[in-house]
C-alpha cells in the first residue's frame, strides 16, 4: 500500500514529463492525457483513503522511504512519504478538485494552440503539491513548495506575450521567493536546533527545544506562509495573478497551492503550541489579511480580482484559526477544504462568464446573466451560499466553526479575533452580494468590444458544466458531511490534537452573530447593487473605495520603497563597481602607464645620449667605489 | 609500474591541442572533429579515474611519482582525493559540449572582413585548457600546480583576445579594442595574483624543504615541521590572494564580467565553468590544507567578503543591460556561496562548496551556451534588443528558462541542493551571515526571472520574429546539460558519496568538529 | 722608468677617446674613438701585469683584441649598411630605435 503513495506523485509528474516533451505530436490528445493522469491519482487517493479507513486511528500513518537524498555528514535528507489524515486530507482535495478543473480545462482552453503545454504544467503542479503534502521532512515540502511555486508562475505567465501577464508571473515568484527564505531560515533553524529537519525529530521534540529558538522557527514558518497563502503583509502578488488562465486561478489560487501556507502551520502545531508569541503572530496576521482581503474584494470591478480578494480573505480565516492553535487546528483545516469546494466553483463559475461574454472580466459590464446561464448561474448561486455561510451549506459551518474558536482564544485577544471575524462575515456576504447582483441580476449592460463584436452570452459546454455541477455539489454537502457527528474533527484530531477552549459566548450566540452580520451584509449589497440600475462606469467613490481599488495602497508602497529603491541601489551599484572598484585597477594601470611613459622620454634614440648616461654611470659607480674605500 | 592514467588524462587532451594546431588550413571542419574526438576520450579516461576511485580508500590514488627538479625538492606528483575526481569529471564533461557549442565560432568571418579568425587555434587551445586545469587539479606537488595554474593564463589570454563574438553593437574596430582590454584586463589581474602566489610559493619552500602538499601537511600534523604564526599567515595571505583573483572574489572581481562579455559564450564557460573552479578549488585543498591555523584566523574576513561578492553580484547582476555581463555577476554572486562553504568550516559548507562547484559548471553552461545560441541568432548582446523570443523559438526559451532556473537554485535541480548545504553550513557556525547570504535567493530570482521576461515573453519584436529554434547541434549540447541538472537535483547522492570523505579529511586538517544542535532529537 | 707613467698614458687615451665618443657624430670617428679606449684598456692591463708580475693582464690584454677585432667587423659592417640606406654616417640620423 506505501507504494501507492510513491505512484500518486509519479501519475501526474510523468503526465508533465510526457507532455512537455512529447512536442506538437501530442497536440491531438495532450489534453486527455493530461486529464486520465490526474484521475489515476485521484483514484489512488482513493484506494488509500479506504485503506487508511479501515484502519484503527493510531495506525493511520504510513511511512514510505524512497531513498536518501541528500547524505552529508550529520545532513540527512531523504526522500520519505507520510500520509496520515492531514496528508489524506489534502491529497483528497487536490486531485479530486485538481481532476475536476482539468475536465473542465479540455473546454476551456479549447481553441488555445497551446492546450498540450497547459496541461503539462498543471500535472507539474499537481505532482509538486502532492509532493508538498507527502513530504516527511521540511527539506523535501520546500521541494514541492517551489514546485508549486514554478507551476504557478508558468501558468500565471501562460499567455506570455501578454506583458502583464508575464509581469504578474515574476511578481508572483518574487513576493514568494521573500517567503520562501523564511522556510529557508526555518529549515537551518530547526537543522541547528534538532540535527534534522524531518517531522518525526522535530515535532516530538519541540517541548525540549528553548522558546526563543522555536519563536524564531515559527515566525520564519509564518513568513513561508505568508508569501504562499498571499497574507499580508506578502499578500499583493495574489491579485495580478489573475492574469493567469481561470482554471488556474481556481486551482492554484483558490482551492489548493494559495492553502500550502495553513498546512505548513497546521503541520509544525508542535512548533507554535510551544512558542504563544510566534501564534499569537499568526492570528494577527491572519485577522489583518481577513479584513484587507475583504475590504479589497468589495472596490474590485473585475470578477477574478473579486473573487481573488475573497480568496486572500478566507485563507486569513485559516490562518487565523491555525494561529489559534488546538482549538483551531481542525476547523482551518475543514474551512480549507470547504473553501476547495465553493471557491474552485466560484472561479469555474467566472470562468463560464466570461467564455460566454468574450473574456470580459469587468462586472459593471455584465448583467441580467441568470437567463442565459442556467447551468452558470445556479452552481455560482450555490457557490455564493456557501461561501457567505448560509445555514446548512459548508461554509456556515466551516466559518462558524472559526468565529467560534476565535472567541474561545479568550480575554481580550479572543474578542478582538472574534469581533474581526465576526466583521469580516459581514464584509464577505457585501462583496459577494455585490458580485451576484452585478453578475447575474439587473439589467444587460454589455458593450461591444473594441473590433465592434457585441457579447453572445451563452451557456458553457458540458465538459466545463460537469465540474461546476459537482464542485456546486461539495459545497453544499461538504459542510455538513464534516460536521455532523463531528466526523472531520475525529479524523484530523490524531495528527492536530483538539481543544475545546473556554468560549465567553456559548455556541449559539455566536452563530446568531454571525446570522445578524450575514443579514446586514447582504442588505446593504442589495441597497446598493440590487434596488436601482449599476453604473458601467465606476463612481468615484470614497477615499477608502479608491484606495481598496488599487489594494489599498500596497503596490504603490511595494513601488516607490522597493522597486524604485532597488533601481538606484543597482544603478548606483553598477556606477561603484565601475568607476570605484574597477576605477583601482584602472588607476593604478593608467599610473605606471604614466610612468612609463615619462622614463620614454629618456630613450630617445639617440646614440650618443645613450653614451652619456653610460659614461655617467660608469662615473658614478667609480665615485662610488672611491667613496665607500675611502670610509 | 602500473598505468599512469592520471599523467595519461592530462597527456590526451594536451597531445590532442597539438594535434588539432597541426591541422592543414584547409581542412578545418577535420580539426573541429578531431578536438571533439578528443575531448570524448578524455571524457572516458575521466570516467575511468571516477571509476577506479575508491570514496573510501587512501585519501590520495591513482598516484604517481616521479623526481623532477632534484636540487629544489620538486616532485612531478600526481594523486586525486574526493574533490579532485569530482572537479575533474565536471572539466572533463563540459569540455565537449565547448567545443559542440562553438562549431561556428571560429570560422572565417564572411568576406571583406580582415579578422583572422583561425579554427584550428581556438579548438587547440580550448583542449590546452583543458590539459592544464586537469593536471593543476592532479597536482599534488606545489611547484606543479602552480606552473599549471599560472601557465593556463596563456592559451586563455588568447581564446579572449582571439575570439569575439561575430557582431558588436559599435562595430569591428570597437569591438577588437574592447577584446584585448578584457584579455589584457584578465591576464594582468590572474598574473598579478600568481606573482603573489610565486613570492608565496618560494616562501614555503623555504620554510618547509619541500614542494610536497601531503609530506608537508603531514609534518605539520605531527609537529615536526613547526611555522611560526607570522609566517604562517603570510603564507597563506599569498596563497589566497591568487585563489581570490581566480576564483573570483570581491573586490578583485572585475576582470569576469569584461572576460565573459567580450569571449565568446563557450569560452566564456570555459572561464567561469572550467578555469575560475581551479580557484576554489586549490582554496580547499592548498589554503586549508598547508595553513589550517592561518584559515581560521582569516576566516571571518573571507565570510564577510564572500557574503558582500554574495550579495553585491547579484544586485549588479539585476542593474545589467547585457546579458553576458549579467551572467558573470551571477557567477560572481554564486562564487561567494562557494568561498562562503569552504570557509564555514563545517562538513555541509565544504561538502556543499565543492557540489556547487560541480552544479554551478553545469547550470552556468546550461544557461551561458543557450545565450550564446540567442546571441549568434540577433548578433547583439543587449537584453533590450529582444523579446518575445518565446513565441517563436520556443524551445530556445524553454531551455533558457531551465538554465536560469537552476541559476536560481529551484529545488529539484542540483544547484539548489549545494546551496542549501553552503547556507546550512553557515548558518550552524555563523547565523547572522548564513541568514543575510539567504537573501541572495531572492536577488538570484529577481534578476534571472527580469531577464527571462525581457528576453523570452511580451510581444514578438520584428527583429527576433524569424528567428530559428534550437537546430539539432545545439540540442545535443543543451539536453544533456538538462537532464545532468534534473538527475543530480534528483539525486545527488553519486557526488556526495565521492565527495564527503574527502571533506572529513579536510575537517581533521583543520582541526575543526560541527557544532552541535542544541537538542539532540535526530537518534 | 716608472710604470706609473704608462698610466697616466692610459687614462689621457681612454679619456680622449670618451670624449670622441660623446662629442663626435660620425659614426667612423665614434668607432676609432672606440678602439682608442680599448687600447687604453689594453695598455692599462700590460701595465699591470708588468707592476704586479704576472701574466693575468697580458692574457687579457689578448682576450680584448679578440673581441676588438670582432667588434671591428661587425661594427663597420652596420656602419657600412646604415650609409647605404641613410646616406650619412652620423649616428644621430640612426634613432630608430626609439618607442
Amino acid at each position: 500500500m506505501e507504494n501507492l503513495i510513491a505512484l500518486l506523485i509519479a501519475a501526474p509528474l510523468l503526465g508533465a514529463a510526457v507532455l512537455l516533451v512529447g512536442g506538437r505530436r501530442l497536440d491531438a490528445v495532450g489534453h486527455w492525457i493530461g486529464t486520465l493522469l490526474s484521475t489515476v491519482s485521484f483514484v489512488f487517493g482513493l484506494i488509500l483513503f479506504v485503506d487508511l479507513l479501515g484502519k484503527g486511528a493510531e495506525h493511520r500513518t504510513l511511512i514510505k522511504h524512497l531513498y536518501s537524498w541528500v547524505p552529508v555528514a550529520g545532513f540527512q535528507a531523504d526522500v520519505t512519504f507520510r500520509l496520515d489524515q492531514l496528508s489524506m486530507t489534502f491529497v483528497l482535495l487536490i486531485t479530486g478538485v485538481g481532476s475536476l478543473i482539468h475536465l473542465y480545462s479540455v473546454g476551456y482552453m479549447e481553441h488555445d494552440e497551446r492546450r498540450r503545454r497547459f496541461f503539462g504544467y498543471l500535472n507539474l503542479f499537481l505532482a509538486a503539491m502532492l509532493l508538498l503534502v507527502l513530504a516527511d521532512n521540511y527539506l523535501l515540502l520546500y521541494v514541492g513548495w517551489e514546485g508549486v511555486g514554478l507551476a504557478s508562475y508558468l501558468l500565471i505567465g501562460f499567455w506570455q506575450h501578454k506583458p502583464s501577464a508575464a509581469t504578474a508571473a515574476k511578481k508572483a515568484f518574487l513576493v514568494n521567493r521573500v517567503g520562501d527564505m523564511g522556510l529557508s531560515i526555518a529549515i537551518m533553524l530547526m537543522f541547528t536546533t534538532f540535527g534534522s529537519f524531518a517531522f518525526g525529530p522535530v515535532l516530538n521534540h519541540a517541548g525540549d527545544a528553548s522558546e526563543g529558538k522555536l519563536t524564531a522557527i515559527g515566525l520564519m514558518l509564518l513568513l513561508a506562509a505568508c508569501g504562499k497563502s498571499a497574507q499580508v503583509p506578502l499578500q499583493s502578488w495574489l491579485g495580478d495573478a489573475m492574469e493567469g488562465p481561470t482554471p488556474v486561478s481556481a486551482l492554484i489560487h483558490a482551492a489548493t497551492m494559495v492553502t500550502a501556507g495553513v498546512y505548513l502551520i497546521v503541520r509544525s502545531g508542535a512548533v507554535f503550541n510551544a512558542a504563544p508569541d510566534a501564534q499569537l503572530a499568526v492570528t494577527v496576521v491572519g485577522a489583518v489579511t481577513l479584513l484587507f482581503g475583504a475590504i479589497v474584494g468589495c472596490a474590485k470591478d473585475d470578477i477574478k480580482k473579486a473573487l481573488a480578494g475573497s480568496t486572500m480573505s478566507q485563507i486569513g480565516y485559516m490562518i487565523l484559526a491555525a494561529g489559534l492553535g488546538p482549538i483551531g487546528y481542525v476547523f482551518a483545516i475543514m474551512h480549507l477544504v470547504t473553501h476547495g469546494f465553493f471557491k474552485a466553483g466560484l472561479f469555474l463559475g467566472a470562468g463560464s462568464v466570461m467564455h460566454g461574454m468574450n473574456d470580459e472580466v469587468d462586472m459593471r459590464k455584465y448583467g441580467g446573466l441568470r437567463t442565459y446561464m442556467p447551468v452558470t448561474f445556479i452552481t455560482f448561486g450555490l457557490g455564493y451560499l456557501a461561501i457567505i455561510g448560509f445555514p446548512g451549506l459548508s461554509g456556515f459551518f466551516s466559518k462558524d466553526k472559526i468565529i467560534e474558536a476565535a472567541f474561545a482564544k479568550g480575554g481580550t485577544e479572543g474578542w478582538i479575533l472574534g469581533g474581526a471575524a465576526l466583521l469580516g462575515a459581514a464584509i464577505t456576504a457585501f462583496y459577494m452580494t455585490r458580485v451576484m447582483l452585478m453578475t447575474f441580476f439587473g439589467e444587460k449592460r454589455w458593450q461591444p468590444d473594441e473590433n465592434g463584436h457585441e457579447p453572445h452570452p451563452h451557456e458553457s459546454p458540458r465538459v466545463m458544466t460537469i465540474p461546476m455541477i459537482l464542485l456546486a455539489v461539495g459545497s453544499v454537502c461538504a459542510g455538513g458531511l464534516f460536521s455532523i457527528g463531528d466526523r472531520f474533527l475525529h479524523w484530523l484530531e490524531p495528527i492536530t490534537g483538539h481543544s475545546e477552549g473556554n468560549s465567553p459566548l456559548s455556541a449559539a450566540a455566536v452563530t446568531g452573530a454571525t446570522m445578524v452580520c450575514l443579514v446586514i451584509g447582504v442588505g446593504i449589497a442589495w441597497a446598493q447593487y440590487g434596488r436601482g440600475p449599476v453604473p458601467v462606469v465606476a463612481p468615484r467613490g470614497s477615499l477608502l473605495t479608491r484606495a481598496a481599488r488599487r489594494d489599498l495602497l500596497q503596490d504603490d508602497f511595494n513601488h516607490v520603497v522597493l522597486v524604485r529603491g532597488g533601481e538606484h541601489l543597482t544603478r548606483s551599484l553598477v556606477y561603484v563597481d565601475h568607476t570605484l572598484v574597477d576605477g583601482v585597477v584602472n588607476g593604478t594601470a593608467a599610473g605606471f602607464g604614466g610612468l612609463s611613459g615619462r622614463l620614454r622620454r629618456i630613450q630617445n634614440g639617440f646614440a650618443r645620449s645613450y653614451a652619456v648616461s653610460m659614461f655617467g654611470g660608469a662615473a658614478l659607480l667609480v665615485a662610488a667605489t672611491l667613496l665607500m674605500r675611502a670610509v | 609500474m602500473s598505468f599512469p592514467l592520471l599523467t595519461a588524462t592530462a597527456a590526451l587532451p594536451a597531445i590532442g591541442a597539438v594535434a588539432t594546431a597541426a591541422v592543414p588550413a584547409a581542412q578545418r571542419t577535420a580539426a573541429k572533429w578531431l578536438a571533439l574526438l578528443v575531448s570524448l576520450a578524455t571524457l572516458a579516461l575521466a570516467i575511468t579515474v571516477l571509476v577506479r576511485f575508491d570514496p573510501d580508500g587512501a585519501r590520495y590514488q591513482l598516484t604517481e611519482s616521479h623526481a623532477w627538479i632534484k636540487d629544489f625538492g620538486v616532485r612531478y606528483d600526481l594523486g586525486v582525493d574526493g574533490i579532485a575526481v569530482a572537479l575533474l569529471a565536471l572539466t572533463a564533461l563540459l569540455i565537449p559540449f565547448i567545443v559542440l557549442a562553438g562549431w561556428h565560432d571560429a570560422d572565417p568571418l564572411e568576406t571583406g572582413s580582415k579578422r583572422w579568425r583561425p579554427t584550428q587555434g581556438f579548438f587547440a587551445l580550448i583542449l590546452a585548457v583543458e590539459a592544464m586545469v586537469i593536471i593543476s587539479f592532479e597536482a599534488t606537488d606545489v611547484f606543479v600546480f602552480y606552473i599549471f595554474f599560472e601557465v593556463m593564463l596563456i592559451p586563455m589570454y588568447f581564446l579572449i583576445g582571439g575570439f569575439g563574438d561575430r557582431a558588436h553593437e559599435h562595430g569591428e574596430k570597437a569591438a577588437s579594442t574592447q577584446r584585448s582590454y578584457a584579455a589584457v584586463k584578465f591576464l594582468l589581474y590572474n598574473l598579478v595574483g600568481g606573482l603573489i602566489m610565486l613570492a608565496a610559493v618560494i616562501g614555503l619552500y623555504v620554510v618547509a624543504g619541500n614542494f610536497s602538499l601531503p609530506e608537508i601537511v603531514q609534518a605539520r600534523a605531527n609537529g615536526s615541521l613547526h611555522m611560526a604564526t607570522s609566517t604562517e599567515r603570510w603564507l597563506f595571505l599569498g596563497f589566497f590572494f591568487a585563489f581570490a583573483v581566480k576564483a573570483p572574489l570581491w573586490p578583485l572581481h572585475t576582470w569576469l564580467p569584461n572576460a565573459m562579455q567580450e569571449a565568446t559564450a563557450p569560452v566564456a564557460v570555459l572561464i567561469t565553468a572550467v578555469v575560475d573552479k581551479v580557484g576554489t578549488f586549490a582554496m580547499l585543498r592548498f589554503c586549508l590544507q598547508l595553513f589550517p591555523e592561518a584559515s581560521k584566523w582569516a576566516t571571518p574576513a573571507i565570510l564577510v567578503l564572500s557574503l558582500i561578492s554574495i550579495v553585491y553580484g547579484a544586485l549588479l547582476a539585476v542593474g545589467q543591460r547585457d546579458i553576458k555581463r549579467l551572467v558573470a555577476y551571477a557567477s560572481i554572486s554564486h562564487f561567494g556561496f562557494i568561498i562562503m562553504g569552504i570557509f564555514a568550516m563545517t562538513s555541509q559548507g565544504q561538502s556543499g562548496a565543492t557540489l556547487y562547484m560541480v552544479n554551478h559548471g553545469i547550470s552556468t553552461a546550461a544557461l551561458m551556451l543557450v545565450a550564446g545560441f540567442l546571441i549568434s541568432r540577433r548578433g547583439s548582446r543587449l537584453i533590450a534588443d529582444y523579446g518575445g523570443v518565446q513565441k517563436v523559438a520556443p524551445l530556445l526559451a524553454g531551455t533558457f528558462l531551465i538554465g536560469g532556473l537552476a541559476t536560481l537554485s529551484l529545488p529539484g535541480l542540483a544547484p539548489f541542493v549545494s546551496e542549501f548545504l553552503v547556507l546550512v553550513g553557515t548558518f550552524a557556525r555563523y547565523p547572522a551571515i548564513g541568514v543575510i547570504a539567504t537573501f541572495g535567493i531572492v536577488l538570484a530570482a529577481l534578476y534571472t526571472l527580469v531577464l527571462y521576461q525581457r528576453t523570452m515573453t511580451g510581444p514578438v519584436k520584428p527583429e527576433v520574429s524569424a528567428m530559428p529554434d534550437l537546430r539539432a547541434r545545439e540540442l545535443v549540447v543543451v539536453a544533456p546539460l538538462i537532464v545532468l541538472l534534473i538527475f543530480l537535483g534528483v539525486y545527488p547522492k553519486p557526488v556526495t558519496d565521492i565527495v564527503n570523505p574527502a571533506v572529513k579529511q579536510t575537517m581533521t586538517d583543520v582541526h575543526k568538529t560541527d557544532p552541535k544542535p542544541s537538542v539532540e532529537a535526530a537518534k | 722608468m716608472n710604470p706609473v707613467n704608462y698610466l697616466y698614458l692610459s687614462a689621457l687615451l681612454f679619456t680622449i677617446g670618451a670624449t670622441g665618443v660623446l662629442i663626435r657624430r660620425n659614426a667612423i670617428v665614434v668607432f676609432m674613438c672606440i678602439e682608442l679606449m680599448l687600447n687604453a684598456c689594453n695598455l692599462a692591463f700590460v701595465v699591470f701585469s708588468r707592476m704586479h708580475g704576472n701574466l693575468d693582464g697580458q692574457i687579457i690584454a689578448f682576450f680584448t683584441m679578440v673581441v676588438a677585432a670582432a667588434e671591428v667587423v661587425v661594427g663597420l659592417a652596420i656602419i657600412v649598411s646604415l650609409f647605404r640606406t641613410r646616406h650619412s654616417a652620423s649616428v644621430d640620423d640612426a634613432s630608430l630605435m626609439k618607442l
